[in-house]
């Protein structure tokens, strides 16, 4: 049968189990758009493309499963680069197709063209410019296989004009790509790593978004459990380990607690799962678990050995990794060790002035215990985003979408959207800031239109909080730019948008006001205004030692 | 510091020069000398690339290995290959 390109690309995603694809029409992708007449794919029709890359994003981040969103050429592009380049640090496994000025015109600075390969290039795990119909029927299957296998990120395929609307015969498509299982790890390797952990006697697993993309939270869990071990999370691997167990010792880091850092300082064994070694999690690299042997594992054999040298390193997948390991090590209670964190605990305990509900952060505790435990979090970036990172209950793994290694403003309303079009049974909750959801307001036209149940709180203090918190410690409080002189009304926005909006004080925020807007039907906003004075405490000033925590003076 | 020829065989499309000069552009890393000639008969190139090596050059190698273009990777010492490496008079 003859099928257009762009009839191919719509049969090829179809065949791909692609249910939702979110994006923007404009000149040079109509053709993609025709093709989805009659199609089983439904397009959510975004407001930006940024927010249709964050949907897709949402989608990817909350089933693990690659996500598309679509862009024309030209400004469609560039809007969409932005969440691109964010799915391409977070390794999130997204396709994005986009429009390009027919061949022939290429490069003659024709109508809305721009060099949509070379912008991308550095942004993608890979991308194609597709040059003829037939290689669609190879591109587009690989771009799947490549969004998933191994390390997950991004794959661009961009697709000029004429070829979506040149014909082919094709009398039998193409399999759809799939995953290719990553290589198993070496014995050896396993060996000398359980070596290591029955030999330490203050180990410490370090988990990150690895874990999370390969589904290994509970082998985490088995083998933390067998062998006594404490766990650590990125910002990507919250939830990894519940953060009730007393195994967990939540987020390290620039924003980590004093005794988690604490005690990463007097670790001897340091397990790294599925983790990069970012700055924001390390502190200054070499003051960073000065006592402590490495056992580095990832599936992406470019990460081991970058920043930190490791004395035994395992390429696989997470999972795998720690199912075979488990069962090789001694089980254990390193009851010593595990006194000596809980006396750390007792001796740094959380500031009871941070659970006071004039604080933002105990709001954020209260929404955490008030909400469905199997809710989606999403979040933007800045100071609210360290608060749910600290203080929610993560209980699950993959449950937390936020913007961890570009740190995108903007990026929790779409991508709130996106993880409840992919499950329409699980409530969303979006914590934004008053700066952040101004980066991408226009998605509450489309979170109206798609009637989802996203609850979006705002906490509103009237500035850029985290930029404020860093002029106020690091630049003596010469403050510029970094507060809003004017803010608009965020509940009245989203009445316009067809949204019911609320607006309350913190402290008008009770227990029952707060669960009555989480069960209700529909997409909600709820604006809360904050003090200004509220810090991220505790905090590493960028750059220097871990073990270097800022404390606010009413903590000390 | 001493010179290292990295020899690639790569996918033969417009795009693939960039990719792999991408790569040391972004990573701050200088190429010497480049050298790329498509291989007949295939849909494939011959890429070699000199550089001086130093404590960088090891996870540069690694992601190269990791580039979809990139199907094949080799490090010899020396610039003796190809002879166009040779050092070669001003003027």
């Amino acid at each position: 049968m003859e099928y257009s390109g762009a009839e191919i690309v719509i049969r090829m995603l179809e065949r791909q189990g692609v249910e939702t694809i979110a994006g923007i029409p404009g000149g040079t992708n109509l053709p993609l758009y025709d093709a989805l007449q009659g199609s089983s794919l439904t397009h959510v029709l975004a407001r930006h493309e940024q927010g249709a890359g964050f949907i897709a994003q949402g989608m990817a981040r909350s089933t693990g499963k690659p996500a598309v969103c679509f862009a024309t050429s030209g400004p469609g592009v560039t809007n969409l680069i932005t969440a691109i380049a964010d799915a391409h640090l977070d390794s999130v496994p997204v396709v994005a197709i986009s429009g390009q000025t027919p061949m022939s015109l290429m490069g003659t600075d024709a109508f809305q063209e721009v060099d949509t390969f070379g912008m991308s290039l550095p942004v993608t795990k890979h991308n194609f410019l597709v040059r003829s119909v037939e290689e669609l029927l190879e591109v587009i299957p690989e771009a799947f296989r490549i969004a998933v296998s191994g390390r997950p990120g991004p794959v661009w395929v961009d697709i000029p004009k004429d070829v979506q609307t040149a014909t082919l015969r094709v009398d039998a498509f193409p399999e759809a790509g799939a995953r290719v299982a990553a290589a198993s790890p070496e014995e050896e390797a396993l060996n000398a790593a359980a070596e290591m952990i029955d030999k330490a006697e203050r180990p410490v697993f370090y988990a990150g978004g690895g874990i999370v993309n390969s589904g290994a939270g509970a082998q985490v869990k088995a083998l933390c459990e067998r062998a006594g071990i404490p766990v650590v999370t990125t910002l990507m691997g919250l939830g990894v380990m519940p953060a009730d167990s007393p195994m967990s010792l939540g987020m390290l880091g620039m924003h980590g607690s004093r005794s988690t850092n604490l005690t990463l300082d007097k670790a001897d064994l340091l397990i790294a799962a599925g983790v990069r070694f970012d700055d924001r999690a390390t502190g200054k690299l070499a003051s960073f678990c000065p006592h402590a042997h490495i056992i580095h594992m990832d599936i992406d054999g470019a990460e081991i050995d970058k920043l930190r040298s490791s004395d035994c390193s395992i390429k696989g997948d997470a999972g795998e990794i720690l199912s075979r390991l488990t069962p090789m090590v001694e089980p254990r209670k390193r009851r010593a060790w595990e006194e000596s964190i809980t006396a750390m605990k007792t001796q740094y305990p959380t500031p009871e002035s941070e659970l006071d509900n004039a604080k933002p952060a105990a709001l954020i505790r209260r929404v955490g215990h008030l909400a469905d435990s199997h809710a989606f979090v999403t979040t933007d970036v800045g100071q609210h985003q360290m608060w749910v990172a600290q203080y929610y209950p993560h209980q699950q793994p993959g449950r937390l979408l936020t913007s961890g290694g570009l740190g995108t403003m903007g990026f929790g309303l779409p991508a709130a959207i996106g993880a409840a079009l992919a499950n329409p049974d699980a409530p969303v909750i979006c914590f934004s800031g008053d700066g952040s959801i101004m980066m991408n307001i226009q998605e509450l036209a489309t979170l109206a239109e798609q009637n989802l149940n996203v609850k979006i709180i705002i906490l509103n203090n009237g500035a850029l909080g985290l930029v404020r918190q860093q002029q106020e410690l690091f630049f003596g409080g010469r403050y510029i730019a970094s507060q809003y002189d004017r803010n608009p009304d965020i509940a009245t926005i989203a009445k316009g948008f067809g949204i019911r909006g609320h607006r309350l004080p913190l402290s008008a925020c009770t227990d029952d006001e707060l669960k009555a807007f989480l069960d209700s039907d529909g997409p909600a906003l709820l604006d809360i205004a904050t003090p200004q004075a509220a810090n991220v405490y505790p905090m590493v000033p960028p750059g220097a030692a871990n073990t270097r925590m800022i404390e606010g003076e009413h903590h000390a | 510091m001493h010179d290292q020829v990295i020899t690639l065989t790569v996918s033969n499309h417009p795009g693939v020069l960039s990719r792999i000069a991408g790569l040391f552009a972004r990573r701050n890393y200088n190429l010497d000398g480049v050298y790329v000639v498509g291989l007949t008969g295939t849909s494939e190139s011959r890429m070699q690339l000199l550089v001086k090596s130093d404590e960088r050059l090891t996870q540069i190698i690694k992601q190269l290995e990791k580039l979809y273009d990139v199907r094949d990777i080799s490090v010899e010492e020396g610039r003796d290959t190809p002879t166009c490496f040779q050092v070669q008079k001003a003027g």
